[in-house]
């Protein structure tokens, strides 16, 4: 039947000797391993990098250099009738308080002998912040008693003597700077000996609003972190109930017809399409079409659930599959209808599922941007906090991502370093997000 | 009223409906919940739906119809004598919208009275001083035919308004007597009930397609409305792009495309060779130990957002660049300008690529049986040779398809390559000059202050159709390469 | 096929090929193999029984070194192949393979085509020396594996393409490909239909002639039809090793006797 024609098993070698062409292969192989070791060795180094470039350049957006400085807060000029009423205080305006803050500064540098090269005290003025004279008249808006007393305030530096005690700026690179010069400079290094001007953490970072373009000393990321929540608000009210109902249909009740591969098709190209088509479809229905206000939270909610909504689905969908038959069965078993048994049983059961993977795609919501530029979120300045639940959702606002990018936009290095600062809060929000949802894994993690 | 408090009323009409449906029912069976065909809360939930469900259905569609409808009858008002050069007819429409809605602020806040503001007259009064004391600002002065318009718009949408709360709230009314009638121990509460929720169910999977329908919709209106104003042969071969707000603008799509592709090619080269051989050693010679480590630090760089991407290509990645291939630089040529450029883009995307490309060919070369391996093996094969020979070849289809997917997710990325390619739209070979992609423009184009209805703000919707049309493509065509060669294990 | 078959085996003495003393397996804490004394002659087949689980396939892997690819898998005591420890630290285990080849329960032919399936082995050992050789040494082997008449038409169909049957023998004749000694089969007929079984016991019986073949059985009626010795294993041990008619009508062992007649297993 076969034919067997002559060849006689290989003598070969002895195993004990590995012949050359092994040798050889042994040789590649090696190789190739090295060559994986490198890939993920590559990879991970990206990854090192990355977090400490972020964290080195973000960590410097949270520190600021603020000047402690009493000023005599002069009656005659603040509150001229003297009867320390609110309407007569709101008269002054910072204009009136500029001239206060300038000879507290001189007066100041005076007593610690601390030689003034300037004549007029309003050449002081490049030490501290624009915000400062703001500052001090809230203050004293809000305690009218403080009129007549020497106040110590802490105010901001201004983003120069900033970005001097932090090393951006230097003594050669303001020498065309129309706002500072190099003896405000060596003013800025005696405060600092005498104690006077400090970096310290800066608390306004984080709860602060944003500012315009020559003050980047006073922005903050609070405004746009409100924006932010109020959008995930959204997203989340309306992602989840309408991913459920739709995964559950999907996944329970739907029959295999040309109308369910329809649906699953779209989810599953939705799921691929670029954001930024997301943003043009934004832009298109609901602001032009729907004029619903530009830069609203609730806009760049909407925008963002339909894009969240696959990964929800498909999330959702494994989570419900994983539930075994035999629960359903067993609830068929005592005679509960399919809805009930999939709303009692089957749902409950995949509920820890559903809301890990809606957190990660809260999370992946939660850092994009492209949308929301397309609704307007650029160049607009968040500068004040909303001022209650319905223009919380309805008044425009920035959000954090929105945020980084107008300000990495802007000319001045301060606002790069507070687009590194504000990266970094955005990744503490992912990072306990993530840890949230890997949490509620392992801990209600079923095996079936 | 508002419709926030409609909405608020109908729903408690349904609250009502569902303690008096439920009230009728339990009644019915002289208090006796065992002679009921459902429990009682179902015939409370039956009633509720009746109540609410029709009555907010007619107050979507009314909302979304009566702009539209009133939009119609109020612009055949506005003769064609009055649309100016360079302008039209929807340009007009809007001026007709903004001056009544400014009225009706005007009203509201006090600064004028209803019937004052329903005598106005151009002659009379200057109304684009008054609506300015409001808030509202005109472009120019308000002309008596749209005076006229918005007077019409404003009394259309009041008789609009008033007509559509007095029907929502009968249906809402005809519904829960219609459902409390029938509240009856016999009555099959439970299966109605539960027939509603299936709808609704139904409902909320088919926003998956409106979803592609809205954007294939506004898609392709404002695409065909670009290509009145533009000549499509122009946008799809024209080799250059530079929009002028003013007219004579070129707007080719050729170089955008080209630096897309460009940067795209740039950023697989880095992120296939490395993503793939991560895949395989972690998957085939790593231990668990070593997995468990390297696998969640390198999902770690998928989680990150693109923004932060940008940024760091912006402020570390081009600066870095240029002090090597820069003038002054560590080689000393000058083939580097600025830190925003191909180069920089491609590197920082192809960072931001290698989980994806990683983590999709480790799912694929798991999927490659593990018998075909023994086998291998069992012949004398060295590890690397069976991936090489026997497991890459089993998982090629998907590898190329993971590729595929790969690319169309760096055709579509945007904050990338708006902070770090730049804004110049060239057609050159240099990677180290600055190329803008398609995304990049999107964003400019409608983010600049370009007037809405001029070509250089609609161009960026057929930009966004192109992009559309070319990762629609490549994700189709990825998935079919997957699927038919899956089954050579099925 | 022919139950005669058992009584006309020439008892010769043949030439021990592997060789195991005092082999024990562990994987991880469980002790699979314990205390293992068997010699395998060559131009034999000889055929491992046992109920499930009890360690057959384990000890079978051992001899190609096949369980090198399992982490928690640990070795001890000594095998040799003609004289040489396979064990050894010297000894890489690529070599062993191509002089100990395997043949795996399901059939497992490579996603290409007959003729790439076949000629793998001899590419990646260097043994031919172009184009014709390997193509000698393709026809060579499919013949040996009883399958060339039917695909010598079609070399460059996917060997995924065959029927069950078929692809056993395609993988019995890659496995010969590399030139080997020895020739493990591992239940190699469990996967396949009545007819496939027999042309598959067929080829083993003329695979003897030339090579020593171990198969791995759980059918008795199997291992009474193809081989000439028989060891019997139980919960990890080798419990009884001899010519085949003498285990199944006259087992010195009462786990042996239980087994045979169905008490066990």
């Amino acid at each position: 039947m076969t034919d067997l024609s002559a060849n006689q098993p290989r003598s070969g070698g002895s195993l004990y000797t590995t012949d050359a062409r092994t040798r050889r292969r042994n040789a590649a192989e090696k190789r190739f391993r090295l060559y994986g070791m490198i890939a993920v060795g590559i990879g991970v180094a990206f990854v090192v990098t990355l977090l400490s470039v972020i964290l080195v350049n973000g960590s410097r957006g949270f520190q600021q250099s603020f000047i402690t400085l009493p000023v005599y807060l002069d009656p005659a000029k603040l509150d001229k009738k003297g009867e320390r009423k609110l309407e007569d205080i709101k008269k002054v305006s910072t204009f009136g308080y500029s001239p206060l803050i300038d000879d507290a500064l001189a007066k100041m540098l005076a007593e610690r002998e601390i030689d003034g090269v300037f004549e007029k005290p309003k050449e002081y003025r490049a030490l501290l912040s624009a915000s400062a004279a703001a500052q001090v008249r809230d203050s004293v808006l809000a305690d009218p008693g403080l009129i007549g007393e020497t106040v110590e305030f802490r105010l901001l530096a201004s983003s120069r003597v900033d970005g001097y005690l932090k090393g951006r700026v230097t003594r050669e690179s303001i020498a065309r700077d129309k706002n500072i010069s190099v003896e405000h400079l060596d003013l800025a290094d005696a405060m600092r000996a005498a104690g006077i001007l400090e970096k310290s953490f800066n608390w306004g970072f984080i709860t602060g609003a944003d500012a315009s373009e020559s003050r980047p000393e006073q922005a903050g990321m609070g405004v746009s972190m409100l924006g932010s929540l109020f959008m995930m608000l959204v997203v989340l009210g309306l992602s989840l109930p309408i991913g459920v109902a739709a995964s559950i249909y999907l996944e329970e009740f739907a029959p295999k017809n040309r109308f369910t591969d329809l649906i699953e098709v779209n989810i599953s190209n939705l799921a691929a399409v670029p954001s930024i088509v997301f943003g043009i479809l934004g832009l298109a229905v609901f602001i032009q079409f729907a004029h619903l206000p530009q830069s609203a939270p609730l806009v760049g909610g909407l925008v963002l659930t339909l894009m969240t909504l696959p990964t929800i689905i498909i999330s959702t969908r494994a989570a419900l599959k994983a539930v075994p038959p035999s629960i359903r069965d067993a609830a068929l078993g005592v005679g509960a209808s399919k809805m009930q048994s999939v709303f009692h049983h089957v749902l409950p059961l995949a509920m820890p599922g559903i809301l890990t993977g809606t957190i990660i795609g809260l999370a992946q919501a939660l850092g994009e941007t492209a949308p929301l530029l397309l609704i307007g979120m650029v160049g607009y300045i968040a500068s004040n906090y909303p001022d209650g639940i319905a223009s919380g959702f309805l008044d425009p606002n920035s959000a954090m991502p929105a945020q980084i990018y107008e300000w990495a936009k802007r000319a001045d290095p301060a606002y790069y370093e507070r687009a590194w600062g504000g990266i970094i809060i955005l990744l503490l929000f992912l990072m306990t997000m993530n840890i949230i949802a890997i949490l509620l894994r392992r801990r209600f993690e079923r095996r079936w | 009223m508002p419709v926030l408090w409609l909405i608020l009323v109908v729903i408690a009409l349904g609250v009502a409906g569902y303690l008096l449906g439920r009230g009728r029912a339990l009644g019915s069976a002289g208090g006796d919940l065992r002679r009921l065909h459902s429990l009682p809360s179902y015939y409370g939930a039956n009633a509720f739906l009746w109540t609410v469900v029709p009555a907010l259905l007619l107050l979507a569609a009314w909302l979304l119809a009566q702009p539209l409808v009133i939009d119609n009858r109020v612009s055949g008002l506005i003769p064609d004598e009055i649309i100016e050069e360079g302008s039209s007819r929807s340009l007009v429409m809007s001026d007709v919208r903004r001056v009544a809605e400014g009225l009706d602020l005007a009203v509201k806040e006090g600064a004028l009275s209803a019937e004052e503001a329903g005598a106005l007259t151009t002659e009379d009064t200057d109304i684009r001083a008054l609506l300015g004391e409001v808030g509202v600002a005109l472009g120019a002065e308000v002309r008596p035919e749209v005076l006229n318009a918005a007077q019409r718009y404003r009394a259309l949408g009041n008789t609009g308004r008033w007509t559509m709360t007095g029907l929502v709230l009968a249906l809402s009314l005809g519904g829960l007597g219609f459902a409390w009638s029938r509240s009856d121990k016999d009555f099959r509460a439970r299966n109605t009930v539960e027939s509603s929720v299936k709808a609704l169910l139904i409902l909320a999977s088919t926003i998956a397609i409106l979803t592609t329908l809205g954007i294939v919709l506004s898609l392709i209106f404002n695409t065909v409305e670009f290509f009145r104003l533009y000549p499509a042969l122009d946008f799809f071969t024209g080799l250059t792009w530079s929009p002028s707000f003013g007219g004579g603008s070129e707007l080719g799509i050729l170089p955008l495309l080209w630096g897309t592709l460009y940067i795209s090619l740039i950023a697989l080269l880095v992120a296939v060779p490395i993503g793939l051989f991560a895949a395989i050693y972690l998957s085939e010679y790593a231990t668990p130990h070593v997995r468990a480590i390297a696998k969640p630090m390198l999902e770690v760089l998928a989680g990150i957002p693109t923004i932060v991407y940008g940024l760091f290509a912006l402020l570390t990645v081009g600066p870095l660049l240029v002090s090597v291939f820069g003038q002054g630089g560590l080689l000393g040529v000058g083939w580097m300008q600025g830190g925003t450029a191909v180069m920089t883009a491609g590197l920082v995307m192809g960072v931001m690529l290698i989980p994806f490309v990683s983590s999709l060919s480790d799912d694929i070369i798991n999927a490659v049986p593990q018998a075909m391996r023994d086998g291998s093996l069992g012949l004398g094969a060295t590890k690397s040779e069976t991936v090489k020979q026997v497991v890459l070849p089993a998982a090629l289809p998907g590898i190329v398809g993971a590729i595929l997917l790969a690319a169309s997710r760096a055709i579509g990325e945007t904050m990338i390559v708006v902070l770090g390619a730049g804004a110049a739209a060239k057609l050159s070979l240099n990677p180290f000059e600055a190329m803008t992609t398609v995304t990049a423009k999107i964003v400019s184009q409608l983010t600049g202050d370009a007037d809405f209805a001029s070509p250089e703000a609609l161009v960026a919707f057929a930009l966004g159709m192109t992009l559309f049309v070319i990762t629609l493509g490549l994700n189709v065509f990825a998935l079919y390469i997957v699927r038919k060669y899956r089954e050579q294990y099925e | 096929m022919n139950d005669m078959r058992i009584l006309e085996r020439s008892v010769g003495t043949k030439e021990v090929k592997i060789s195991a003393r005092g082999c024990q397996v562990y994987y991880g804490d469980n002790h699979a193999i314990k205390d293992v004394d068997i010699d395998i002659e060559d131009k034999t087949v000889t055929a491992f029984i046992g109920p499930s689980g009890c360690g057959k396939s384990t000890f079978l892997r051992c001899l190609n070194r096949m369980n090198d690819t399992i982490d928690i898998a640990r070795v001890e005591g000594t095998i040799t192949l003609d004289g040489e420890d396979i064990y050894d630290p010297k000894v890489d285990p690529v070599q062993l393979r191509a002089k100990v080849g395997m043949v795996f329960q399901k059939p497992n032919p490579f996603p290409k085509s007959i003729y790439d399936n076949i000629a793998y082995g001899p590419r990646i050992h260097g043994l031919a020396r172009n184009k014709a050789d390997l193509d000698e040494i393709v026809e060579k082997s499919l013949r040996r594996g009883a399958i060339w008449d039917e695909v010598k038409d079609r070399l460059d169909a996917p060997g995924t393409g065959l029927s069950g049957g078929q692809q056993q023998r395609l993988c019995i004749a890659r496995a010969i490909a590399t030139e080997p000694e020895v020739l493990l089969m591992d239940e190699p007929c469990s996967a396949l239909d009545p007819i496939a079984t027999a042309q598959v016991e067929e080829l083993i019986d003329e695979l003897r002639e030339q090579y020593s073949v171990v198969i791995v059985t759980h059918s008795m009626q199997q291992a009474a039809r193809v081989s000439q010795k028989t060891a019997f294993f139980h919960l990890g041990n080798l419990v009884e090793f001899g010519e085949t008619g003498q285990i199944f009508t006259n087992p010195s062992d009462p786990r042996t006797e239980s087994y045979i007649t169905g008490r066990i297993g």
